[in-house]
């Protein structure tokens, strides 16, 4: 095979977001064009067609990158089959770059401030292929890594200040170090690949896109633990990542990468997959052990912490995937080069899933310490439609909400909770105008009652009662009082939970009471959301002021209910009707009430 | 459920698959999850026989088995549909409209969250996230993903499946 370099290389996007818009079909186009046209003949190189991990862009997908040696690669998007014969004819073959069908100059900034380590090869390698990883430095880390002591391997690790990536930001190095330190020799190594957070999935987009890589992050660790046996803790509802990261684990078996005798190193490492069944406690420490052993997923009192007693009552070192994904590169480049990066207290690149109302919603990688705006603005192209920036949501269910004031807040651990939220998995959900923050505080605090575990009473009934005392006030049936009584609550749930899934859901209350009031007062007070989206208080009118006449309503209604003629104000009709809010999500001009 | 008719049931599954899957994983630790999900990919739900000869041959309590089947949103004790839908309400989803299309789906097939049509074809779910969040709103049939999604385009979907078999 010839070497990677003299080839041609045409990069499809095959992560969960690619494989929606149609990358097999845009794959399989490309084979047939260059069968039709003899096209590595013509060439006079190999034409490699390879199916990579998410690029971070999934919106417009499927991206192609066409690498021809010597040139710089051109990244295509929105690419469908039907494109396919032009881009091979004109580009590959005559070497005419498709100008029109380029992405954007966005593409461009959306690479330019960000800083792709752990994603360095998610998007560019072939995820499936042990060659493609082995060419990308792949297993270099682990390599280095038994060169030394396992304790120096826990030191150069707390030397990095890698902290932990799952949410509670924890050192690395440290909780290696106890595991280490508790006696016995029968250890376990956990990967928590739960990713409960809703709007979070960036270990999604690792498993998908560099399977490899987390096995070696964990060969690290399993060196350096002394943990014979490992887990992959995967949330079921990600089938695409199991078959990858099983395939990927299935390789390194046969090659004697895992297993006795680890690629030759001496030691011994077995990984196997467990696949989650849809619990978001689950992805507590406790409770995923819990599951892990066939049992309901609760969480139980620490101590004793899982370092002494974990897993099958042995010690046992549970990370995250972008943890373990990190201390690869760790040993590849060296603790000084990563700790050069980030902020004091937070060290190397973190990934944020940016979703929500924002023009190009993605998975970034920038270094610690960026601005909330640089990661808004610069990267992700500013808010969707150019409506206003009203808050961020950071943290997931944990976390809470920052209202405009605190964009240029720095992205790391301490910044964060300083301004009232988490860095937690790394969600960020941008909101705007018409995004209501009572009605998100409910949204959260309904997910969190769903997901207890129902051991402690604060949490199993006072989210229940919150949660209604949220409903009531979106219905416009708040009582003068329900504010301080909230606050209450949450302080009292906060300080009585078990587990960190009750210790924090109350957050996204705190949070939006503590910015967002006057929003809460004007439900309670005056029935009226400010941001026109309680449906219950919606009026569904259109404001002749505002109506700029365009038609857009009149084009989305799903049952006809608006009137409207070129020129004309549109007129929407009460008894047809469904309060389906599809107009007053389309109309750019806030035009309806 | 009187004993005679939990006889017919029983008489009516082919107990074969689950025996296979138990072979698999009876000397393991921990093998109760994965032989529930199996099993569960075997029938499609966890029929009540299976359970029992679960419960028999890993020697595990009955109650402790309904302990975890119901703790999971993912174990099903009743049948399902051929299509499962599955409507992301995650925060992405929520933010961009994902109440909506789930309402939306509710009146095109005429069932709700957790709930299966009669002739066996739909099953709707709610689910906390896809992890497709870039492409909000988003539902999956089976293993498809769909992205983006609107009233319109959820009416599409739902003419497709209904179309095959
Ligand atoms: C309710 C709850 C859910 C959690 N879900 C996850 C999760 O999905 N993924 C994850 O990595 N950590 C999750 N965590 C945090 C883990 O318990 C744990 O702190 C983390 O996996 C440790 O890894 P790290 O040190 O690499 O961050 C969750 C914690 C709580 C309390
Ligand atoms: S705080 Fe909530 S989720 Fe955690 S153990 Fe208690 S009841 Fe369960
Ligand atoms: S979309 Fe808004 S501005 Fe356009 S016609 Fe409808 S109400 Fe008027
Ligand atoms: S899946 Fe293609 S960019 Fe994310
Ligand atoms: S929130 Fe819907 S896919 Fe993540």
């Amino acid at each position: 095979m010839a070497a990677i370099e003299e080839q041609i290389r045409v990069l499809i996007c095959q992560g969960t977001g690619g494989l929606a818009s149609g990358a097999k079909e845009v794959e399989l186009a490309f084979r047939a064009e260059f069968e039709k046209h003899g096209v590595d003949a013509k060439v006079g190189k190999r034409c490699t067609v390879v199916g990579t991990g998410c690029r971070g862009l999934c919106a417009n997908d499927v991206l192609v990158d066409i690498v021809i040696p010597g040139q710089e690669a051109v990244t295509y998007d929105f690419v469908k089959a039907e494109l396919v014969p032009q881009l091979v004819e004109e580009h590959i073959l005559t070497g005419q770059v498709v100008e029109k069908k380029k992405a954007g100059p966005y593409y461009q900034k959306f690479l330019e401030k960000q800083m792709r380590v752990v994603f360095s090869r998610c998007g560019t390698i072939d995820a499936e292929s042990l060659e493609d990883f082995l060419a990308h430095d792949g297993f270099v880390g682990i390599r280095k890594a038994v060169t030394m002591k396992p304790q120096e391997v826990i030191e150069e690790v707390k030397k990095s200040g890698l902290r932990g990536r799952g949410g509670g930001g924890f050192p690395t190095g440290v909780k290696w170090s106890f595991c280490a330190a508790s006696p016995g020799t029968d250890k376990y190594l956990i990967c928590n690949a739960d990713e409960g957070d809703p709007g979070a999935f960036m270990d999604r987009s690792i498993l998908e896109g560099d399977p490899y890589g987390l096995i070696e992050g964990m060969m690290i660790a399993s060196y350096a633990i002394g943990a014979k046996n490992g887990y992959v803790y995967v949330r079921a509802e990600y089938p695409l990542a199991i078959k990858r990261l099983q395939k990927a684990i299935d390789v390194c078996y046969e090659k004697g990468f895992l297993g006795k005798n680890c690629l030759g190193l001496g030691f011994d490492f077995d990984l196997r997959i467990k696949a989650g069944a849809g619990a978001f406690v689950c992805g507590e420490e406790t409770a995923l052990m819990a599951s892990i052993e066939g049992e309901r997923g609760m969480p139980r009192p620490r101590p004793p912490f899982p370092a002494v007693r974990g897993l099958w009552t042995k010690p046992t070192n549970i990370n995250n995937v972008e943890t373990f994904a990190n201390v690869s590169y760790i040993f590849y480049r060296g603790a000084e080069w990563f700790a050069s990066i980030g902020t004091e207290g937070t060290k190397g690149t973190k990934i944020f899933a940016l979703t929500g109302k924002i023009k190009h919603t993605g998975l970034v990688e920038v270094p610690a310490g960026i601005t909330m705006r640089e990661v808004i603005y610069d990267v992700c192209g500013g808010i969707l439609n150019n409506r206003k920036f009203k808050a961020v949501q950071a943290g997931g269910p944990s976390g809470g909400c920052l209202p405009g004031e605190a964009i240029d807040a720095q992205v790391d651990y301490d910044s964060l909770i300083k301004a009232g939220a988490m860095m937690g998995s790394g969600g960020l959900v941008v909101m705007d105008e018409t995004t209501c923050m009572v009605d998100i505080a409910r949204f959260f605090l309904n997910f969190t009652r769903m997901e207890s575990c129902g051991k402690c009473v604060p949490c199993r009934i006072g989210l229940k009662i919150m949660l209604d005392i949220l409903e009531r006030i979106t219905e416009g049936k708040g009582h003068p009082g329900d504010i301080d009584l909230l606050q209450d609550m949450c302080f009292d749930i906060k300080k009585a939970s078990l587990c960190g899934l009750g210790q924090t859901a109350p957050n996204p209350v705190l949070s939006t009471i503590r910015y967002f009031r006057h929003e809460y007062e004007a439900h309670i007070e005056h029935q009226r959301c400010p941001s026109n989206s309680c449906k219950s208080l919606l009026k569904f009118e259109v404001v002749e002021a505002a109506c700029k006449k365009c038609g857009l309503c009149f084009k989305v209604c799903p049952v006809d209910a608006v009137r409207w003629e070129k020129g004309q104000l549109a007129v929407i009709d009460k008894d047809k009707c469904t309060r389906c809010t599809s107009c007053y999500d389309a109309c750019r001009f806030m035009a309806i009430e | 459920m009187s004993n005679a008719e939990a006889q017919v049931v029983q008489e009516e599954i082919d107990l074969g698959m689950a025996n296979k899957v138990i072979d698999k994983y009876i000397n393991m630790k921990g093998a109760l999850m994965p032989v529930l999900q199996e099993v569960q990919d075997a029938y499609g739900y966890l029929p009540e026989p299976c359970i029992h000869l679960i419960s028999e041959r890993l020697n595990v309590y009955l109650s402790q088995i309904y302990g975890v089947l119901t703790f999971y949103a993912q174990f099903h004790l009743e049948p399902r549909g051929k299509y499962i839908v599955r409507v992301c309400m995650g925060t992405a989803c929520h933010v961009k409209g994902a109440g909506r299309i789930g309402d939306t789906l509710s009146e095109l097939l005429g069932i709700g969250h957790a709930e299966t049509t009669e002739d066996l074809k739909f099953t709707v779910e709610h689910v906390a996230c896809i992890g497709a969040c870039g492409m909000a709103p988003v539902i999956m049939v089976n293993e498809a993903t769909y992205g983006s999604m609107s009233v319109q385009k959820m009416n599409e979907i739902v003419e497709k499946y209904r179309a095959m078999d």
